[in-house]
């Protein structure tokens, strides 16, 4: 049954493509709000490809569910519309009025191939849209997981700005740490801060929690295991910029800190880890007389 | 049978794992340690596992366990050149290895030994 609309519908599109083609951008160029030249040519290489491409499907195809294998060039032809669509910037809806607008000029056609068979027309409008509905949602889709990979990526640009792993001295790396520590944040700090102890070859690493808000027993937990990893590799920590609260806090918590070298300010720490490094600190003559 | 070869540098024995270490390897490391300890009156041993990619729970345990008899024997046991993966792994599996020194090279790891033996 939906064999032969599928097939009238392939013969409607590969007979009159140039027509539909240009009625189409034609409806499609009227509903985008920007336009821009190469915008423009892009589409309608697209859309002179879609055309051809839908043709054979219908053709070839036993099926008008667009998950099936045949729909797969199909498929991804969408995608790669969608795709660049949210690269430009492109609203959700105008993304899918590439596949709407097609729908207008199909329905004339097969008015048209059908004008005096009321049943066959209704049918053959009802089975076309339900296929160019599948379509359309399908761009929706694509254009919705290319925004969530956007938000992704951006999510993990923002993690690896917010954990920089700096080197004080020769031996002595500093890690301030700024913003809430969550798991996923604990394994990107954890891993920086071991490769930056591999490369630079530091003994001592600075984690100055100045920039935390809140320590609670999470937090503990994962500085606790970073301190633990950088150990194993041969590294020693010192906790530093602790606030009166915050130690409050781990006092109140229960947390073991006792193990770890804790400092108020980053100050304190750096000049313990000098001493540490063999590293001695003098105060030049002048400034201590003014003193 | 595969061994692990055990190197002694004056009173120091240096242990360089190559390979990945199975259950049974791991094991007759633990019988040859403790008996070159004894044999060679070493009061050192350097444990080097910068080519070790994977570890277990049963390897760490075991390191720990080798660290322990070597402190029992008398020799300071030094961990040194642990990769960042597997120091993550370690920490993930709740094994912090407290008790055993960790360097984080070779070099690193003999100067803490012959400090510690000055």
């Amino acid at each position: 049954m939906s064999k032969d609309y599928s097939a009238r519908l392939a013969d409607i599109v590969s007979d009159n493509k140039d027509q539909l083609l240009d009625v189409w951008l034609a409806g499609l160029f009227s509903k985008l709000m920007r336009r821009d030249k190469a915008g423009d040519a892009e589409v309608r290489q697209k859309a002179a490809q879609f055309l051809p491409l839908l043709a054979d499907t219908l053709k070839k195809s036993e099926t008008l569910n667009i998950q099936s294998p045949e729909w797969g060039d199909l498929r991804q032809l969408l995608e790669e519309i969608s795709q660049s669509r949210v690269r430009q910037g492109f609203t959700p809806i105008e993304t899918a009025s590439f596949i709407f607008s097609l729908k207008e000029p199909l329905f004339d056609h097969l008015r048209k191939a059908l004008g005096d068979d009321s049943k066959q027309l209704a049918d053959s409008i009802a089975v076309t849209s339900t296929l160019f509905d599948d379509l359309g949602l399908f761009t929706v889709e694509v254009y919705q997981k290319a925004r969530e990979q956007v938000i992704l990526r951006q999510q993990q640009e923002l993690l690896e700005l917010s954990t920089p792993v700096v080197q004080l001295w020769d031996g002595i790396l500093a890690l301030p740490l700024i913003g809430t520590l969550d798991s996923a944040r604990t394994q990107v700090v954890m891993e920086s801060l071991l490769e930056k102890i591999v490369e630079t070859g530091s003994e001592i690493a600075i984690i100055d929690i100045t920039g935390v808000p809140t320590v609670d027993t999470l937090v503990a937990q994962h500085l606790l295991k970073t301190i633990a990893a950088a150990r194993l590799m041969g590294a020693d920590c010192i906790i530093s910029g602790i606030r009166p609260q915050i130690a409050q806090t781990i006092v109140h918590l229960g947390v073991n800190l006792e193990d770890v070298i804790t400092k108020s300010t980053l100050a304190d720490a750096f000049i313990i880890a000098m001493k540490r490094t063999g590293a001695s600190i003098n105060t030049s003559e002048s400034r201590q007389q003014r003193a | 049978m595969e061994r692990i070869p055990i190197l002694r540098m004056g009173r120091l024995l240096l242990v360089t794992i190559q390979v990945d270490m199975h259950d049974r390897l791991a094991m007759t490391l633990q019988d040859d340690l403790t008996a070159r300890i004894v044999k060679d009156r070493a009061n050192g041993v350097l444990i080097d596992i910068s080519a070790l990619d994977i570890v277990d729970s049963f390897i760490g345990r075991m390191i720990s366990n080798t660290a322990a008899m070597a402190k029992i024997l008398d020799a300071d046991t030094v961990l040194v050149g642990m990769q960042p993966a597997v120091a993550i792994t370690l920490v993930e599996l709740g094994l912090n290895l407290t008790g055993v020194r960790t360097a984080l090279n070779v070099e690193r790891g003999m100067q803490m030994l012959d400090r510690s033996h000055e």
